[in-house]
């Protein structure tokens, strides 16, 4: 924080000189000239060599005591900062007396240095250490985090920087980081056992008696039973929005809570570069900076065609580079409700420490699903092998004349007669211009996958040769999920052959949004033309929409390919992604 | 080497950082065999994004790294996704003050197992006031039979003085509209049989607050004069129960029973002197874990 405080015009002069002459820069590089700001909490790290211990720790983010599993005795784990080009070392040592795992998110790497014990090693056992090493053949905003059991969820991540080669096409004086994540005093496993004996544990949300009222008396009786005869049908509640929510988490930003309040320094009229990772295993965030705009230039360590907005929705696993220029001698709130808006984290902008802005006196209105946002074009659905709603209703196999200009949605056999599948989508699109659930009328400009445009063009610019299509399924009352209906245990691996360029198609058949990702190869995604968007590590699949991304399998190898919700994760939502020659 | 010495601590106060980051020799322990240098500066890919692109050859390192030797090693242990998860709960555990006397009434269950299979224990009773305890405990297992839907198949003992056997097979899920439905058919010694319905719905009066009306009908196949039961339609409980959740696990309730007698059933109990309905008030506590 205040403790490094960097030279603003020893960064300027450096950018300068990058500009001026590559070698000059990688000369001077080890200098500790930029501006990364740290915490009391967040050290960083910076080289080729790195030493990280997984252990425990106690915190205390709740009021309560608690055990966290860290990495070098912070939460979040130290600022890793490496260079584009480096080869880097990375000795972990586990000190935990179960296995564990470091999983570099986002990196291209050869697949034994990817971290997912059972596919790329052993992992890391009690008391012993692995050696990661591999070329950084990338640069960006990423992040690394557990990936062995549940570890993720109890404080095993941490952020990732890589400088770059080449100057980035846009400039900033002041660089932070903004690592978002969700903290429970609860042992993972016990979050994830709740979830399976309660799984709406956490939704204090539901419609009640008295909002029926308040519907018929504003929306009318007809219209206030049809809605509820069709979530009724369903067996389902539209206000479904998180599984774990703010009842048993606590946001934190940069390690800190709400009131923790980090704070990072600026000095007015300097443009400052806001690296934001969501490093929570199961909470999308809605980050705006009242009285700033947000100029997005990357995300997922991408570079992007600035945009500009003024809110930025962030799935677990997401990274988003922004820049912002505060004019004013204020302090500005980083303002990050979680999806659901059962509650929120920020952080503080300001000239002078002990400055704050005012919090926004409430968050947004809680918002409610439609039968629109689950790809039913307003109509309910059963289950998958359930007729219980009548002829309108999809069916697999079932004609449907009467939804003519509609294109239905086909579904794999395996989700039939499968009591891990709860719903299907109908007529999912991909709606990359879509605000998304909660944020259509909330009078700011919000960031939307289709206004991400690539900087770079593809490195392959190739036609995909075939078209892979899995569905995101699930049941939310038994928390169970999976792809095609099928969990990780019971799955064949997705087998692509090296060098193929593929087309991946997901449909999203549960009313859950689904960040996805890759290990090992870049998702580069697709626009509703198919032609290319933005290449992502993670990509995040509302309900009702079928979204595509093309990928070369140019690693060899097994990769783990899942939904980065981690309790869906665990619960089944994981393929192998096997690259052979 | 003076690179990886050049590797800096940069943290701001650094107290939180207790770790020695002073030493950075080459660790000893190796577990995985370095990359070879090969493999990271093997021939770039020809990049091309008019569709001449094409990826690396691959050389042995590469296959080495891809596919490392995990000696049968899978991702069992790291990740469940079925894992091992019970749940016990008493769905209700009350006082019961009724017109011909108090009693203690449960309906407890507990489950044990996997997605895909589990064993059920269930209990329900009552014990009223100078009377031995009526119920049964049965012991199930439990399949998912649809999303919604399981099928359960096992047995039952009857508690009380003659302790009857009985084959259980039954489902239990949720209806449209979100009714919770239990439905049991039991077959006993001596050709008795009988089959209880239940159903319930809860009604969200506020998040925490839960009006649940409950009814559940017994029928049974035979005339069964020792435990004065009628063939046909016996007897039907209708109740509302009103709960607040203090906690999602801990819900103490008040509510309200009424119990009829049918048929040959209300014949046996106005012959022994009973009453053939029965309003009884209630007051108890649901909780699980």
């Amino acid at each position: 924080m205040t403790d490094t405080m960097p030279s603003i015009n020893r960064r300027k002069l450096l950018r300068g000189m990058a500009l001026g002459g590559a070698a000059t820069t990688l000369g001077l590089w080890r200098e500790p000239t930029w501006a990364l700001a740290t915490t009391r909490h967040m050290g960083v790290l910076a080289g080729t060599d790195f030493d990280l211990g997984i252990g425990r720790m106690p915190v205390n983010f709740s009021g309560r005591d608690a055990m966290a599993t860290t990495v070098n005795g912070s939460l979040p784990g130290p600022i890793l900062r490496w260079r584009e080009g480096d080869t880097v070392t990375l000795r972990v040592r586990n000190t935990l007396p179960q296995v564990s795992a470091i999983h570099w998110h986002g990196i291209l790497l050869p697949a034994n240095m990817d971290g997912v014990p059972g596919l790329s090693f052993h992992g890391i056992e009690p008391g012993g250490d692995y050696l990661y090493r591999f070329k950084v053949r990338q640069s960006g905003t990423y992040w690394y985090h557990g990936h062995s059991s549940l570890q993720e969820q109890a404080g095993v991540y941490g952020a990732l920087v890589i400088d770059p080669r080449e100057p980035e096409p846009f400039e900033y004086e002041r660089d932070y980081l903004v690592l978002l994540s969700d903290w429970t005093d609860m042992d993972p496993h016990r979050l994830f056992a709740r979830l399976k004996k309660r799984s709406d544990y956490d939704n204090l949300y539901k419609r009640t008696a008295g909002d029926f009222l308040r519907d018929v008396r504003e929306l009318g009786l007809t219209a206030a039973l049809a809605d509820r005869k069709a979530w009724g049908a369903m067996r389902m509640s539209p206000t479904d929005l998180a599984d774990v929510n703010g009842n048993t988490y606590t946001y934190l930003a940069n390690g800190r809570t709400a009131a923790g309040n980090w704070t990072g320094l600026f000095t007015p009229g300097e443009r400052i570069r806001l690296r934001f990772i969501n490093g929570a295993a199961m909470t999308f965030f809605d980050v705006r900076i009242p009285g700033l705009k947000l100029t997005v230039v990357a995300a997922d360590g991408q570079n992007v065609h600035p945009v500009v907005v003024d809110e930025f929705r962030i799935a677990p696993a997401e990274t988003f580079d922004v820049i912002v220029q505060p004019a004013d001698d204020a302090a500005y709130t980083v303002f990050a409700q979680a999806m659901d808006r059962s509650g929120y984290t920020r952080l503080t902008l300001a000239p002078r420490m002990g400055m704050q802005a005012p919090v926004p006196p409430a968050l947004d209105k809680r918002a409610l699903l439609t039968m629109q946002d689950l790809g039913h074009g307003g109509h309910a659905m059963a289950a998958p092998g359930e007729m219980s709603c009548g002829a309108a209703m999809g069916m697999p196999g079932m004609e449907h004349s009467a939804h003519a200009g509609m294109p239905m949605q086909a579904h794999p056999v395996s989700e039939s007669r499968n009591p891990d599948v709860d719903m299907q989508a109908m007529s999912p699109t991909p709606r990359l211009d879509d605000p998304g659930i909660g944020r259509r009328d909330n009078g700011r400009k919000v960031l939307r996958y289709a206004d991400l445009r690539s900087f770079a063009p593809p490195t392959d610019g190739r036609e995909p040769s075939r078209e892979i299509e899995l569905h995101l399924t699930g049941n939310m009352e038994r928390f169970a999920w999976g792809f095609d209906g099928i969990k990780f245990s019971q799955a064949e691996p997705v087998r692509l052959e090296y060098g193929e360029r593929v087309r991946l198609t997901l449909v999203n058949d549960t009313m859950m949004e689904h960040p996805v990702h890759l290990h090992g190869m870049w998702s580069d995604l697709e626009d509703a033309d198919g032609k290319f968007l933005v290449r992502k590590h993670t990509v995040s699949i509302p309900p009702g929409t079928k979204r595509s991304f093309r990928v070369t399998a140019d690693a060899p190898g097994r990769w783990a390919f899942h939904c980065h919700m981690l309790m869906h994760m665990e619960a089944g939502m994981m393929r192998e992604v096997r690259v052979e020659e | 080497m003076r690179a990886l010495l050049a590797a800096a601590l940069l943290c701001s106060a650094g107290t939180v950082l207790a770790q020695d980051h002073s030493h950075h020799a080459m660790p000893q322990a190796q577990q995985a065999a370095a990359p070879d240098e090969h493999a990271q500066h093997r021939q770039p890919a020809t990049t091309g994004t008019d569709g001449d692109y094409r990826p690396p050859a691959l050389t042995d390192a590469d296959r080495a790294a891809a596919f490392p030797d995990l000696s049968g090693h899978d991702m069992r242990g790291h990740m469940d996704d079925d894992p091992f998860v019970w749940m016990a709960m008493a769905d209700r555990l009350e006082w019961q003050a009724g017109d011909a006397g108090d009693a203690l009434a449960w309906d407890a269950k507990a489950w044990f197992g996997h997605d895909r299979g589990r064993l059920w224990l269930r209990s329900a009773g009552e014990r009223e006031q100078g009377h031995a305890a009526e119920g049964g405990i049965e012991a199930l297992w439990g399949k998912p039979l649809t999303p919604w839907w399981d099928v359960l198949a096992g047995v039952r003992h009857d508690l009380g003085h003659d302790g009857r056997d009985w084959l259980a097979l039954g489902v239990q899920g949720m209806a449209p509209y979100k009714f919770e439905v239990q439905a049991t058919a039991w077959l006993g010694e001596g050709g008795q049989a009988a089959l209880q319905a239940e159903v319930e719905y809860e009604l969200l009066l506020a998040n925490r607050l839960i009006l649940q009306p409950r009814i559940e009908a017994t029928a049974y196949a035979r005339n069964d004069p020792l435990h004065g039961i009628g063939s046909g339609l016996s007897d039907v409980e209708a109740g509302m129960r009103l709960r607040y959740e203090i906690r999602r696990e801990f819900a103490p309730y008040i509510g309200i029973e009424r119990r009829h007698r049918f048929g040959g059933s209300a014949v046996y109990a106005r012959a022994a002197g009973d009453a053939t309905t029965e309003t009884r008030w209630i007051a108890g506590i649901r909780m699980w874990l």
